[in-house]
């Protein structure tokens, strides 16, 4: 009802978030503040959405189990013990020999948004968000992976939202990943199969997304895994980055 | 104690059985049919299991798996009992789900399964649609299937587990137009409550409101418009719901 006028931002520790302008953010951030998740509502994740993505699969999406290359939107839920915001550390399970870094453009909706059309569907986005979806590497999306995908602190969003005027196109946005030792890694919302408008009308059409709610237009093929002890950052355009770093499981918090 | 959530003359009150319909929190009795009734909570997040039932498995073909088959829905495709149901026009099977709905009272992180029962609050009935036409063999069930909106009905009371002399002995019945199609017991359950709880717990945290949707028996059929489908569990009510057509939400 009420979407962000600027750079919605959620300090850690204080009850409310910020709505500031891009300067004032940008020193707060500046001081190495930590911050919590800056949205309030469900975090719907978008999978295959990159063309990268599925040309990777290549014919395994017409053989079993896949069978066919996906029609509608596949989504999936980051529950709320998954999120977390800017500088959260994240326990990689003892089990796994990393976390893979979702790097994902977040639209955060600003009003209610059931059945809206491709050419509408700006009016109901409230901003953007860098969303860091991060899984357990899993070869397998033919079951929903909630063991995988679902584990505390797994969703890293931040540190803003930024408005919607500030973006002038979301569907051409530089995505890139560095991680503590890793080369890094650079992709584009310009390669995803739909588009931030098309996606909301496709999933629109059958679930009412509410404002403050959160859909991804997925991550994109090829993000890198990090294991523990390290940290990453996410960029999207010129926005400031997001931050977390990576402990082992029984590890000092 | 059962308690629901209605709405009645411009607020939302909690709500108990009486034998005229409803009383209010604040001594108000309604009938049954003059409140609008709301899911009896809001829940956290909503777990809900595929194939949890060895016969219902046995139905759609499917041999056991080696971990429950878990998905996640999203609270806007929650509705209370008495609700409505859109049933799209080009689909050919739609079906109900009677389910045993589990909810979390305690923050659980890393519980066993004997003494995971501490961490039951109270259990509702659920139905949780299903459109098998929209089925993707990605994350399947996909979200198109399962979390279409009024798909997850809830109600009509959350009852507190101390009122369950035995949740692995309930019978789940569920009627459309009267006439019983789906009729299973807990006991037949492939993952247990205790088993979901340790298995969820394993890998996250679960926090008070959080609603486990434990799987449905066999018997599912295909729905129609205008069809009214009732499921019933002992000891926790009778939810009603009503399949609407696409011209009654104004789609062509």
């Amino acid at each position: 009802m009420y979407p962000p006028v600027d750079h919605l931002i959620h300090l850690l520790d204080e009850p409310l978030a910020h709505d500031l302008p891009r300067e004032e953010v940008r020193a707060l951030l500046s001081r190495g503040v930590a911050c919590a998740a800056p949205i309030r509502g469900t975090v719907y994740g978008t999978l295959l959405n990159d063309a990268n993505a599925l040309a990777a699969l290549g014919g395994d999406a017409y053989a079993a189990p896949y069978k066919a290359p996906p029609r509608a939107p596949i989504l999936y839920i980051k529950p709320r013990n998954t999120l977390v915001g800017h500088g959260a550390r994240v326990v990689v399970p003892e089990d796994a020999k990393g976390i893979e870094v979702g790097a994902s453009l977040g639209i955060v909706i600003g009003r209610t948004a059931s059945r809206v059309s491709a050419q509408t569907a700006f009016e109901y986005v409230g901003g953007y968000t860098i969303v860091a979806d991060l899984s357990i590497p899993h070869q397998s999306i033919y079951r929903p992976s909630v063991r995988m995908r679902a584990r505390d602190g797994f969703c890293v969003i931040g540190p803003t939202v930024v408005a919607r005027r500030h973006v002038a196109d979301p569907d051409a946005l530089d995505i890139v990943v560095e991680s503590e030792g890793g080369a890094t890694f650079r992709a584009s919302t310009a390669t995803s199969i739909r588009h931030v408008a098309q996606l909301i009308c496709d999933v629109t059409e059958f679930m009412t997304l509410s404002a403050g709610d959160v859909l991804t237009l997925g991550v994109p093929h090829g993000v890198p895994v990090i294991g523990a002890g390290k940290t990453a950052s996410i960029a999207i355009g010129e926005w400031p980055p997001l931050r977390f770093s990576t402990i082992a499981e029984g590890g000092e918090p | 104690m059962r308690r629901g959530r209605v709405a009645y003359a411009g607020a939302i009150h909690e709500a108990y059985p009486h034998e005229r319909g409803v009383r209010l929190a604040d001594g108000r009795i309604c009938r049954e049919d003059e409140v609008v009734w709301l899911s009896p909570i809001e829940p956290g997040t909503l777990f809900a299991l595929g194939l949890n039932y060895a016969e219902h498995a046995k139905e759609l073909q499917f041999s056991k798996q080696d971990e429950p088959l878990v998905f996640l829905k999203g609270p806007g495709s929650v509705i209370g009992h008495r609700g409505m149901t859109r049933r799209p026009s080009d689909v050919t099977f739609m079906h109900y789900e009677c389910e045993l709905a589990v909810v979390i009272g305690r923050t659980a992180k890393a519980v066993k399964r004997d003494e995971a029962m501490q961490y039951v609050a109270g259990y509702m009935i659920a139905n949780d649609y299903a459109i098998r036409d929209y089925l993707e063999n990605y994350y399947r069930p996909n979200l198109r299937v399962k979390n279409r909106d009024g798909g997850t009905v809830l109600g009509p009371w959350f009852v507190d587990a101390d009122d369950i002399a035995d949740v692995t002995q309930l019978e789940l019945r569920t009627y459309v137009n009267g006439v019983l199609h789906q009729c299973g017991n807990t006991r037949d359950l492939v993952s247990d409550i205790p088993s979901l709880i340790e298995y969820l717990s394993g890998f996250m945290t679960l926090a008070p409101g959080d609603l486990i949707l434990t799987g449905t028996p066999e018997g599912v059929v295909n729905v129609n418009v205008g069809d009214e489908v009732v499921c019933e569990i002992d000891g926790l009510g009778r939810l009603v719901n009503t399949i609407a057509s696409d011209a009654h939400f104004n789609r062509a």
